[in-house]
């Protein structure tokens, strides 16, 4: 088996999710190369080359790679996926871009989003919003994954020595341009990343509101996450959001302020180690997934909470 | 110019999927069906681009079993020109869909083809994706604006790390993320209309694609569930427990 990762990186970092992935594939057991396919990306090559138990890096740099164009990067994976019975990419919006369109390029299915790896060609994955989990078997000569990283372990990020390679760039399709990435980036730890998240839903009732969830961030270390509500009404960026069609993560400890806990925000925490709810209404359905449920007013409870932690 | 909305009759997202007794998938008997969100979202977007003059017709197209007639007469309902229905008692693959609506595409030669991001029941998020690939047509995924200029398309599309701006050539495939509008109600008297508007039906079969699926779904299941969590009474109580019982903080 030879298995082929495809990194995230923003050119000087690896984005973590890259590690997860390695670990996905390790279970799935073989050689693993990881390709970083980008433009000035010699900083994320070097740091990739440590990762533990990379047989090859490929690099991929050039200025077609500008912006990871779907079109792009999916002409080069098909070129390099030949070698490979396997494909991963983190479930990212990264990967869910241009890995389908690989897919289709080579003629296989993907497989979307696993949680967990049976063997070499079997694999669960969740469904229908986390309610329910398919075990899959893929009868394709490459089998092109993307992982859903909250279920793998990071790799260790440092101690290897992988060589590096260059592999040649696909000539631009000249089919869509990269015009600009406008990000929310704020000094708190990434929201995939963090050990400790606090959410604020509807209840929040503005974006001003967010500062109380904020204060409490900083004082556990935490990135601060939200409803789809609270992001459809405007209090914070779409990157803030968490469930279904925003981030899935799995941190040490969730505290959800002010949010009803509906199945598509569960979807993207109830695998969270500690869950916390902080909610008027003892009828909200984050509490049936709540370790500790607080019945209050959040615009008493955060401010205390916050007072507590001060100590 | 012609709009083609890809569309999915899916498990209505408020109801709980319940899985099967013999792990074979989930129950379907009876429940309440609908048309898959992001499906709502990429009808709205073609709609309004009509309103708007960009468009000339709306072309609903649903791959799946004889019942998909009802979710088609809703699109139609919300204002698409007329529909069409590829009956398959199978349910299709995602490449395998992505070969069906490319054939649709050949017959229809429409200048966009606007999906949803993804499915909320099989969830892949591959459709769209893997339509451009085989149509050699530029794709933007999770959509949230869209305005054509210029025989181009100029997508804001949201990325985990934030807001990308994109621009792609047309004919293009166009990805609906929720934030991309607010979707319409039918009106009582458009539902009546609806009844009306052309609705073609063709056999999979009569295509002659290879629409034969890759993976074999071995066995469905429960997710494990949480353990009871309790209640605690006070804000000092809930740090203690973080502290000392969850050891998290
Ligand atoms: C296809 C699809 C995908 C979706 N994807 C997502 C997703 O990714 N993420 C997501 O979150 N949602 C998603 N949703 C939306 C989801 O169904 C819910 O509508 C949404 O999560 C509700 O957000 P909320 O809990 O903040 O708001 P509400 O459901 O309105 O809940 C607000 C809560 O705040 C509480 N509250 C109000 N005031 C106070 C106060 N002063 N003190 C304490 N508590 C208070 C209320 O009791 C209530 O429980 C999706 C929906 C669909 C159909
Ligand atoms: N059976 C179908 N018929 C028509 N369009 C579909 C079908 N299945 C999926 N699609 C389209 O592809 C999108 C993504 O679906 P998926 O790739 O399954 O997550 C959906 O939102 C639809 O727009």
């Amino acid at each position: 088996m030879s298995i082929l990762v495809i990194a995230e990186h923003d050119n000087v970092n690896l984005v973590a999710a890259t590690l997860h992935t390695v670990t996905a594939a390790q279970q799935i057991g073989g050689e693993i190369d990881l390709l970083i396919a980008g433009h000035s990306c010699e900083a994320a090559t070097q740091v990739a080359s440590q990762i533990m138990g990379i047989n090859r890096v490929l690099v991929a740099n050039d200025a077609s790679l500008e912006g990871l164009l779907a079109e792009n990067m999916a002409n080069l994976v098909v070129t390099l996926a030949q070698d490979y019975t396997h494909v991963l990419c983190a479930a990212t919006t990264f990967g869910k871009n241009f890995m389908p369109r690989a897919a289709a390029l080579l003629d296989v299915s993907q497989i979307s989003e696993i949680s967990e790896v049976i063997s070499a060609d079997t694999f669960v994955r969740p469904v229908y919003a986390g309610n329910a989990l398919a075990k899959i078997q893929s009868r394709d000569s490459i089998k092109l994954i993307t992982v859903r990283i909250t279920k793998f372990d990071a790799a260790t990020a440092i101690g290897g020595s992988a060589p590096i390679e260059t592999v040649s760039a696909s000539p631009d399709s000249g089919l869509s341009r990269f015009i600009g990435l406008s990000s929310s980036k704020t000094e708190r730890v990434e929201l995939t990343s963090a050990a400790i998240v606090i959410s604020g839903g509807r209840g929040m009732q503005n974006g001003e509101n967010f500062q109380m969830l904020e204060s409490v961030a900083d004082k556990l270390g935490a990135a601060v996450g939200a409803s789809r509500a609270a992001v459809d009404a405007g209090f914070v960026p779409n990157d803030y959001q968490v469930g279904q069609t925003g981030k899935v993560i799995a941190p040490d400890l969730y505290i959800a302020v002010g949010l009803s806990g509906a199945i598509q925000h569960l979807a993207g925490m109830k695998d969270s180690k500690t869950i916390v709810a902080i909610n008027k209404d003892s009828e909200a359905p984050i509490f049936q997934v709540a370790d500790y449920g607080l019945v209050a007013d959040l615009f008493e409870a955060v401010p205390a909470l916050d007072e507590a932690l001060s100590d | 110019m012609k709009v083609l909305v890809g569309i999915k009759r899916v498990l209505d997202p408020q109801v709980k999927a319940r899985v099967k007794a013999d792990k074979s998938g989930i129950d379907l008997t009876n429940a309440k069906m609908t048309m898959n969100p992001f499906c709502e979202n990429a009808v709205e977007e073609a709609i309004r681009l009509r309103e708007s003059g960009a468009i000339e017709e709306v072309v609903a197209l649903s791959i799946g079993a004889a019942k998909s007639e009802e979710t088609l007469r809703n699109a139609l309902a919300l204002g698409a020109d007329r529909a069409i229905l590829v009956l398959t008692e199978e349910v299709l693959e995602p490449l395998a869909l992505a070969k069906v609506i490319k054939a649709i595409v050949e017959k229809e030669t429409p200048d966009l083809v606007l999906v949803g991001k993804q499915a909320i029941d099989d969830e892949c998020n591959q459709t769209g994706q893997m339509l451009s690939a085989l149509l050699d047509w530029p794709q933007a995924t999770f959509a949230s604006k869209l305005e054509l200029v210029d025989g181009a398309a100029q997508v804001t599309r949201e990325v985990d790390a934030g807001i990308e701006v994109i621009n792609v050539n047309m004919p293009a495939v166009i990805s609906a993320d929720l934030r991309l509008n607010e979707p319409r109600y039918a009106s009582l008297p458009n539902v009546m209309k609806a009844k009306r508007k052309p609705l073609d039906k063709i056999e999979l079969a009569d295509l002659g694609l290879d629409t034969a699926n890759r993976l074999t779904t071995l066995e469905v299941m429960e997710p494990p569930a949480r353990a009871a969590g309790m209640i605690v009474e006070t804000v000092s109580e809930l740090v203690d427990k973080l502290r000392n019982e969850a050891k998290v903080i």
